[in-house]
C-alpha cells in the first residue's frame, strides 16, 4: 500500500504513466532474463572476431543485437581463463546487467553474498560448488551504477560440434555472475 | 544460497516498485547514479544491526529511499503519501473479494 500510495500520488501530478509501468513489468518479468547472455555466450565461444568485438566494447555488440538496453550504463564482459576466474558482485546496492540477466537473485541481493564476495570469494565458490585449481587466480568486480560486468566462462570441452542453441543451454545465470561454471554436455 | 531457479520479483509490490523507480529513471527524473548512492547507504543502515536477505528487506529499504527522494524533491511529501496510504488501506477493506481495488476519489 506504500508502494500504491507513491504510485497514485505521481499518477495524479502527471509524472507517471501506469501504462509504462505495465511495460515495465512484463519486460522484466518475461522478455529478458539469463537466455539474453546465454545467447551472447554462445556466440563468443562460436565466433572469435564477435567475443573480440564483446570484449573490447560490449555495449555496442549489446545494442546490435537487440537486447533491451538502459540509458547511462556500461556492460565490461571479462572473460575467465584457466589463469584467471572471474566473479561479480555489487557491495553498494545491487548493480547488475539487467539487460543480459534480468532481476538478479535474492541471494546476489543478500548481505553475506555482498560482504563475502570480497572478502573470502574462494570460500564463497565453494558454498556454489564451484572449486577451481589452486592456480587460478579469483578476480572481484564490484559493479556499479555505471558499470555492470558480465562473466564469459570458459567453453566445456566437448562441445565442438554444438551449434548456438545447444551452446546457449549449457551457460547457466550463476556462470555469468562467476559464481557457477557453464554444465557440461551429456 | 541456491542456484535453483527463482521467479523474477518473489511479490507483485517488489515489481510495482521496481517498475516505478526505473520508469522515474527512464523519464528522466531521477538519476540512476543519485539512487545507487542513496540505496546502497538506507541498505547499510538497515545491515547495521542484522543481515538482510536480499528479499522483503531489501525492497523495503529500496521503498525507504525513494519516499525519502520524492520527499526531498517535493514530488510526494509524507503527509500526502499518509493520505494514499490510507485511502488504499480503505480501498482494499471495502472492496469485494475477487473485485479490482479502486480509489473512491
Amino acid at each position: 500500500m506504500r508502494v500504491k500510495a507513491l504510485e497514485t500520488i505521481l499518477t495524479r501530478k502527471g509524472l507517471v504513466d501506469p501504462a509504462a509501468l505495465d511495460e515495465i513489468i512484463d519486460t522484466y518479468q518475461n522478455r529478458i532474463g539469463p537466455k539474453n547472455g546465454a545467447e551472447v555466450v554462445a556466440r563468443a565461444w562460436s565466433d572469435p572476431a564477435f567475443r573480440g568485438a564483446l570484449l573490447r566494447d560490449a555495449d555496442s555488440v549489446i545494442a546490435e543485437m537487440g537486447h533491451y538496453g538502459r540509458q547511462g550504463e556500461h556492460v565490461v564482459v571479462v572473460e575467465n581463463t584457466p589463469e584467471i576466474h572471474n566473479m561479480v558482485v555489487c557491495t553498494l546496492c545491487s548493480c547488475y546487467p539487467w539487460p543480459l540477466l534480468g532481476i538478479p537473485p535474492g541471494w546476489y541481493k543478500s548481505d553475506a553474498y555482498r560482504a563475502r564476495a570480497v572478502r573470502e570469494p574462494r570460500r564463497v565458490l565453494a558454498e556454489f560448488g564451484v572449486t577451481l585449481p589452486e592456480a587460478t587466480a579469483v578476480r572481484v568486480w564490484d559493479s556499479t551504477a555505471e558499470v555492470r560486468y558480465l562473466v564469459l566462462p570458459m567453453r566445456p570441452e566437448g562441445t565442438e560440434s554444438m551449434d548456438l542453441t545447444q551452446l546457449s543451454e549449457l551457460v547457466t545465470r550463476d556462470s555469468m555472475i562467476g559464481t557457477g561454471l557453464p554444465k557440461s554436455p551429456r | 544460497m541456491t542456484t535453483a531457479p527463482e521467479p523474477a520479483f518473489l511479490e507483485p509490490w517488489h515489481a510495482q516498485l521496481f517498475a516505478l523507480t526505473v520508469h522515474l529513471n527512464d523519464s528522466g527524473r531521477l538519476d540512476w547514479g543519485d539512487w545507487a548512492a542513496r540505496f546502497g547507504a538506507t541498505l547499510a543502515v538497515h545491515g547495521l544491526d542484522r543481515d538482510l536477505d536480499g528479499g522483503d528487506d531489501y525492497f523495503n529499504a529500496w521503498l525507504e529511499t525513494l519516499e525519502a527522494i520524492l520527499a526531498d524533491v517535493g514530488a510526494a511529501a509524507p503527509d500526502e503519501a499518509a493520505q494514499l496510504r490510507e485511502a488504499w488501506r480503505q480501498a482494499y477493506l471495502n472492496t469485494p473479494h475477487g473485485a479490482p481495488v479502486r480509489l473512491s476519489t
